[in-house]
């Protein structure tokens, strides 16, 4: 019990996959300007991860070796499709902002980093929780940093204000540079410093 | 003319690291010292030249709705995309494998700088996002569509070289403990998009 | 068993190629008809909201059922030819709104590679163009609503131009696109911008539209173009100018025939009688 314990909630803080191992920042943080869209790709990310990491563990025994990376790319592949093809059928405006970046759950390396790493050599119920945790980790960063951008950027969350319109009365103005692409890696820096700080251990030399 | 400020847009403008974040992962993993963030620059611009163009005429001749048309009438109302991400990804690691192939038999030397780099090369991003942006885009012509290429290539390269020759300086410098290393590069690389936006207004 | 040999190398390769294009398939096919829909929708809503951004008491969020209520305002829906023939039509969804037919992008993409042809003079097409044309009734006044599809920045824009019964004046735009720059050409869906268009209206000769830099100055047929987006702001404007040339016959044709629209009407129907 204390396994799965740790198999869970280890990804999701302790070996968070972004900020500690350094896996899959790729592009998803071009989708941190908006907490609704991030949220969406989180669980997206999520599912993709769970799923592609017990379908790979359940073939584990049987894939040619050679073909290895090929075989992981097409099960993947096959997750992030049905998923595109959900949102897009049940959440169309969502997966228009999107657009590519779905699409590049593919080749985001936390998904094939999973994969290698731990679903190849363990069980299929451990592969699905590890790769919905460390989906869940990463998650995580990407609504961390959305909510910052979305608050400062814009004054709103999930699309509704939160900044009261009086304080633009008082000559308080949005941040306009949140809204641009470079204030995701400056905010991702900031938290990386904070998770260090608190965990000495992380600390690189 | 179109050539070109296409070919300059896509280095400096909607460059793939700064304005979309893609191929981050080895990005940051590889941009240690300048020799190897050379080849792995040099690595991307030859495989994105490589299967950008290979996925555009399968976008165009295959994939596209109305694609097939060329095939038979009875063929025109067929839509493929939804495969469009099983055909691209398949298409780039099979190309990486074959040009991992080649480059070892015949040309040793260029394996031996190069080829550690390329079996990272089929899950880079930016292999993927240069095709996928080449389908969501909808280039014109074939020409188009390599100029893209070559283009956001050289945008990545000049990127990682870039911030690999800022790493090695910064080994020097007092950073703080907790930012040592990652945290420390993630802001150097933001500070290196903002500079690089001031490229947003130019017009060729 | 050898997972290594060839032999079971290619069957492995080959049963997982055939399972994952059967799962790719079924779930492509049964979730189709719903993403149509919801492109089908969005067209409808564009449409719409280009059509009613006349009438303030009308306003589209996400709740609205844009079916109902284009089915309710829509009098007639058409495509006419670059001579402003009717050529075929619609259905308007008035027994069903299941039924409504809209022209999606994909059908503005075909249109537009004709126009490039005629472009390049083989005018011989102009007979075989199929240009949309939605026709509606806000308040008792006739709004013609027409789209306009080409070539931005970085991939396609397109937009819905809403005419009133004069085949001049424009009473609302609105614009869409699938990849311009973020915060800067992709500002031509925002409000402050299209809403500069109400009120223009279409002039004559080479100049019907144009999205000019530094200002209209005045000028009825023009807007001010984006700072910062000016590729943008100037393909759109050319867009416009030359779908709305093709337009331009059905919308004079239509204009002369209802000519309900002032002093020269009322005096026509007194001749009638």
């Amino acid at each position: 019990m204390k396994d799965w314990k740790e198999t869970l909630l280890n990804p999701i803080f302790k070996g968070n996959p972004i900020t500690v191992l350094v896996l899959g920042i790729c592009s998803s943080l071009a989708v941190t300007v908006q907490l609704k869209g991030a949220f969406v790709m989180a669980l997206s990310v999520i599912v993709v991860t769970g799923l592609s990491s017990f379908v790979v563990s359940l073939m584990r025994n049987s894939i040619p070796n050679r073909i290895r990376i090929i075989v992981q790319l097409v099960v993947v592949a096959l997750m992030v499709i049905l998923v595109d093809q959900v949102l897009k059928a049940y959440a169309y405006s969502i997966s228009k902002t999107l657009s590519v970046y779905i699409g590049l759950i593919i080749t985001n390396c936390i998904v094939m980093g999973r994969i290698e790493a731990y679903a190849l050599g363990n069980k299929p119920l451990p592969s699905l929780l590890d790769g919905l945790a460390n989906g869940a980790g990463y998650g995580l960063i990407l609504v961390v940093v959305a909510f910052f951008r979305e608050l400062l950027g814009s004054g709103t969350l999930f699309g509704f204000r939160i900044i009261p319109e009086s304080f633009y009365g008082a000559g308080y103005m949005n941040n306009g540079l949140m809204i641009l692409p470079p204030m995701a890696l400056i905010l991702l820096g900031c938290i990386i410093w904070i998770q260090r700080a608190i965990q000495k251990d992380l600390q690189e030399k | 003319m179109e050539y070109l400020s296409l070919f300059v847009k896509s280095i400096f403008v909607d460059n793939m690291i700064f304005a979309y974040f893609l191929g981050m992962c080895s990005y940051l993993a590889v941009s240690k010292n300048v020799k190897t963030a050379t080849g792995l620059g040099v690595a991307v611009i030859f495989v994105l030249l490589v299967t950008l163009p290979i996925n555009y005429l399968l976008n165009k001749y295959m994939l596209q709705p109305g694609a097939l048309s060329w095939i038979g009438e009875q063929y025109a109302e067929i839509d493929l995309s939804f495969l469009s991400f099983i055909v691209f990804i398949a298409v780039i690691a099979a190309i990486v494998q074959i040009v991992e192939m080649v480059v070892e038999k015949f040309a040793p030397a260029l394996y031996s700088s190069l080829g550690i780099f390329l079996p990272l090369i089929a899950v880079n991003c930016a292999i993927l996002g240069g095709s996928l942006f080449m389908q969501e885009r909808d280039y014109a012509n074939l020409g188009e569509a390599t100029v893209y290429a070559l283009g956001s290539g050289i945008g990545w390269f000049l990127a990682i070289v870039a911030l690999a020759a800022i790493r090695e300086k910064m080994a020097y410098s007092h950073v703080p403990a907790p930012l040592k290393g990652l945290g420390i590069t993630f802001i150097t690389v933001g500070l290196m998009g903002i500079a690089f936006m001031t490229f947003m207004g130019i017009q060729l | 068993m050898n997972t290594n040999s060839n032999l079971y190398t290619v069957i492995y390769s080959t049963v997982l190629v055939v399972v994952v294009a059967a799962v790719l398939a079924f779930a492509a096919m049964s979730l189709k008809p719903r993403q149509d829909e919801n492109v089908k929708i969005e067209t409808i809503t564009k449409v719409l909201s280009a059509a009613t951004q006349s009438d303030n008491t009308v306003s589209i969020g996400d709740d609205t059922d844009v079916m109902a209520m284009y089915a309710d305002k829509i009098t007639d829906a058409f495509y006419v030819n670059g001579n402003g023939e009717k050529v075929g039509s619609m259905n308007t969804g008035k027994d069903n709104v299941k039924n409504i037919i809209v022209a999606s992008t994909g059908d503005l993409k075909k249109q537009n590679d004709i126009i490039k042809q005629i472009e390049a003079g083989k005018t011989g097409l102009l007979a075989s163009l199929k240009l949309p044309v939605y026709v509606f009734d806000i308040n008792g006044e006739k709004v013609t609503v027409i789209p306009c599809y080409g070539a931005g920045l970085w991939g396609p824009i397109w937009g819905y131009i809403a005419v009133a019964a004069d085949g001049r004046t424009i009473d609302g735009a609105i614009f869409d696109h699938k990849s311009e720059t973020p915060g800067l050409g992709a500002k031509i869906t925002e409000e402050p911008f299209y809403g500069q268009f109400k009120g223009k209206s279409f002039g004559e000769g080479e100049t019907i539209f144009a999205v000019v830099k530094g200002g209209a100055k005045g000028a009825s047929n023009g807007v001010d173009a984006i700072s910062g987006a000016t590729i943008t702001s100037q393909a759109l404007g050319n867009t416009i100018n030359i779908w709305a040339k093709y337009y331009a016959p059905y919308l004079k044709a239509s204009a002369e025939k209802t000519c309900c629209c002032g002093d020269e009407c009322e005096t026509a129907k007194a001749e009638e009688e």
